[in-house]
């Protein structure tokens, strides 16, 4: 039997009409945009549509707004470092708890260099609460940076509103709509964002490309100086290919936007509610009412992520865990942690996350293999006996440090 | 996903040993909810002779945790109390055909469990001493907290010095970052400043051959036009040099449990004994490298350290 790929937040397989469209532009085409002759020029016309086709997907205004860049972290990046260096009297940022590492980690350095960072809470639903960040904006903030959409749960920030809120403050926005876009509606030109980072190979393009989208008129200051790419905002030879082919996904992408939120989506419930039937404590994290259609957050308690996972694995299904048993200290996900959600559960956080390629058939294998895997691991752990957990895990299983 | 071994792995699917040993009279339990790994461990010892009759492990904890503690229980079966208490993380370790640095902790929490299960045999209360902060130098497996400790104790005040005390920061290089600010944040405390040593890479005409990483190759291949350049200096004024630089390093690896002693020298083959902790350990490449580094700087000219496992026949013979 074929494995089955539920982690398609990580990443995706790349479109074989993605990849059509790319290949020519390794062999025949493989021009410099830059030159004048005629193996750059048609290259040069190639990244046009390619930049017009994400224009399209991201519902932006001009297609100047959109600066190809090699990644999404390189597009958080430059977002963030830009509002500082444009605004040096500004010294103050506010994001969130629950960021991917490419924002928090810039943002944690920031605050060892000087700036003050804020960073959002959230509630069990790892949803945030809008007064607290009204509070916090004022002429002192350089730049809001909120993810739209969690990588772990797929929780949904209302980026719009905030956006909104921002602009009435004189703040500007930027977004990591990594996991959004593709999945989501977007529509730019309708709002007050001032950026937004877009990661190829999370809707079905190649790694190694990312999209900075930058609304016309916002201050700029580049991460990247030295040619005159991307009107020199992001200086580097064009990765022509890749941008080709981030063209055609996000073609794609819109035109499955339907589907995503649709077939997708009912794949993705079906799988919770097979599985929150089958399987006894376990639970759906995140904020059920608005999240990302293809985000399957399950927490399974008493157990551990990686366990989950290699038994996965070894009948041919991926999904990922938030857990982070690689370092000494071994905290589980900052995101499960941020919602609140108990020890206990927190390390089996195991996340199925699906795309237009998955099928029903895989979902019912899923269901019907994994209930075993985690009566299994129950068995081996210290916090279960019998059919059930030990009462009072934490007082019962007390080792002489903690 | 982890460089698990095929003996982790087949511990991990198949666990021996699991569940709890009925009539147990050791129970020692490890870790917590919160940190994510925790090991009961439970043994029957019989009272007269000592000897562990049985063992039994319950494990919430990834892969590596439950595969340590499956191999530990084996390991255990038909020991005294005493001699079980011989078995070291590394035995666990190298029991499994070895861990991934990361993972070196789960192999400590198995001989953690074992210490508490003996204290709870003999009525005493164990201990735990161990204080695990977040890792900073993954090529050895070394974490924040005993940087810092290390810094504070021995008052360090350089990336280099943390290297040579800990070993942190001795092979890749690249938490260089994270030791300067275990420094900062000390130094700070005790009013100073840290400043870096230059731009922290050494210069061109410095630069020794690449060692850590493919040394385990690498070094078993003598170079082999051994008689050239000595740097000017009489064979004896040489091995009198080389002699000196080992001494300097011998007290960071007896800390260790090790010690290195000089066996012959061919041209610019050196050839050197390891011992005690030092043989066998998964690091003994990384040694070698670090003591290659210093004797190149020191004798000013490239040489090779090679292990004595690797002397050429014709030259064992005449040693």
């Amino acid at each position: 039997m074929a494995d089955i790929y539920l982690d398609n937040n990580a990443t995706t397989m790349v479109d074989p009409a993605v990849v059509e469209e790319m290949l020519p532009y390794f062999s025949e085409q493989f021009g410099n945009p830059s030159s004048l002759h005629n193996f750059g020029n048609k290259v040069g016309f190639a990244l046009k549509k390619a930049r017009k086709q994400v224009q399209k997907l991201l519902g932006a205004e001009h297609e100047s707004e959109i600066i190809f860049t090699s990644c999404g972290s390189e597009s958080d990046a430059t977002a963030i470092l830009s509002a500082l260096a444009a605004q040096p009297e500004r010294k103050e940022i506010i994001t969130t708890v629950v960021e991917h590492p490419a924002v928090l980690t810039l943002c944690e350095h920031l605050g060892s260099e000087g700036y003050i960072v804020h960073r959002l809470p959230v509630d069990k639903q790892g949803r945030l609460d809008l007064d607290d960040y009204k509070n916090l904006l004022s002429d002192k903030v350089a730049i809001v940076s909120v993810m739209w959409a969690n990588n772990e749960s797929g929780t949904i920030f209302p980026v719009e509103k905030m956006a909104e809120l921002a602009a009435d403050a004189g703040v500007m926005l930027h977004t990591d709509a990594v996991q959004a876009v593709g999945k989501i509606p977007i529509n730019l030109a309708d709002s007050d964002i001032h950026m937004l980072s877009v990661s190829g190979h999370k809707l079905h393009a190649p790694k190694g490309i990312g999209v900075l989208y930058l609304k016309r008129g916002t201050r700029f200051r580049p991460l990247l100086r030295g040619g005159h790419q991307e009107r020199g905002r992001r200086a580097g030879t064009e990765n022509t290919t890749s941008i080709i082919g981030l063209g055609k996904a996000a073609e794609l992408a819109l035109e499955n936007l339907e589907y995503e939120n649709t077939v997708v989506k009912a794949m993705r419930d079906r799988l919770e509610e097979g599985i929150l039937t089958a399987v006894p404590y376990c639970f759906v994290t995140g904020d059920k009412e608005n999240r990302l259609p293809n985000t399957a957050s399950i927490a399974f308690e008493f157990i551990e992520g990686e366990a989950i996972l290699l038994l996965l694995n070894k009948i041919g299904i991926a999904a990922s865990s938030g857990s982070a048993c690689t370092s000494g200290s071994l905290e589980p996900s900052h995101v499960m942690r941020a919602m609140d959600i108990p020890y206990t559960a927190a390390h089996g956080t195991t996340r199925f996350s699906l795309s237009r390629y998955n099928t029903m058939e895989e979902i019912e294998r899923v269901i019907e293999t994994l209930p075993p895997i985690v009566a299994q691991l129950r068995k081996l752990s210290p916090y279960w006996e019998g059919n059930g957990p030990v009462e009072n895990p934490e007082a019962l299983f007390e080792p002489v440090y903690a | 996903m982890w460089d698990y071994s095929e003996k982790v792995k087949e511990h991990f699917f198949s666990p021996r040993n699991a569940g709890a040993v009925e009539d147990a009279n050791a129970v020692g339990d490890v870790g917590s909810l919160s940190c994510g790994d925790a090991l009961r461990l439970t043994l029957k010892v019989e009272p007269e002779t000592e000897i562990i009759l049985d063992a039994g492990f319950q494990t919430f904890g990834c892969g590596s945790a439950i595969a340590s503690s499956s191999a530990l229980t084996e390991m255990v079966k038909g020991l005294t109390v005493d001699q079980s208490l011989e078995i070291s993380n590394q035995d666990i370790a190298d029991y499994l055909d070895g861990l991934p640095a990361e993972k070196m902790h789960c192999s400590v929490m198995g001989r953690e469990a074992l210490q508490s299960a003996v204290a709870n045999f003999r009525g005493e209360v164990w201990t735990d001493d161990h204080d695990e902060g977040a890792m900073i130098c993954k090529c050895f497996a070394i974490d924040e907290v005993m940087i810092e400790d290390t810094v504070r104790a021995n008052n360090l005040s350089t990336v280099e010095e943390v290297s040579n005390y800990t070993k942190a920061g001795g092979g890749c290089a690249s938490c260089h970052e994270g030791i300067e600010g275990v420094l900062s944040r000390v130094l700070e405390e005790r009013g100073e400043i840290f400043v870096a040593d230059g731009v922290g890479a050494l210069p061109k005409r410095k630069k020794q051959p690449a060692p850590a990483d493919d040394s385990i190759n690498s070094a078993a291949e003598p170079i082999p036009d051994a008689a050239t350049s000595t740097g000017g200096m009489t064979n004896l004024q040489r091995i009198r040099r080389i002699e000196t630089v080992l001494e300097s390093i011998r007290p960071n690896l007896q800390r260790d449990g090790g010690d290195v002693n000089l066996v012959d020298v061919d041209g610019r083959n050196i050839y050197v004994h390891l011992t005690g902790a030092c043989s066998g350990c998964q690091m003994a490449a990384m040694t070698l490298g670090g003591i290659q580094q210093q004797l190149i700087e020191d004798l000013g000219e490239y040489i090779k350290v090679i292990p004595d496992t690797e002397i050429p026949v014709q030259l064992s013979a005449e040693a």
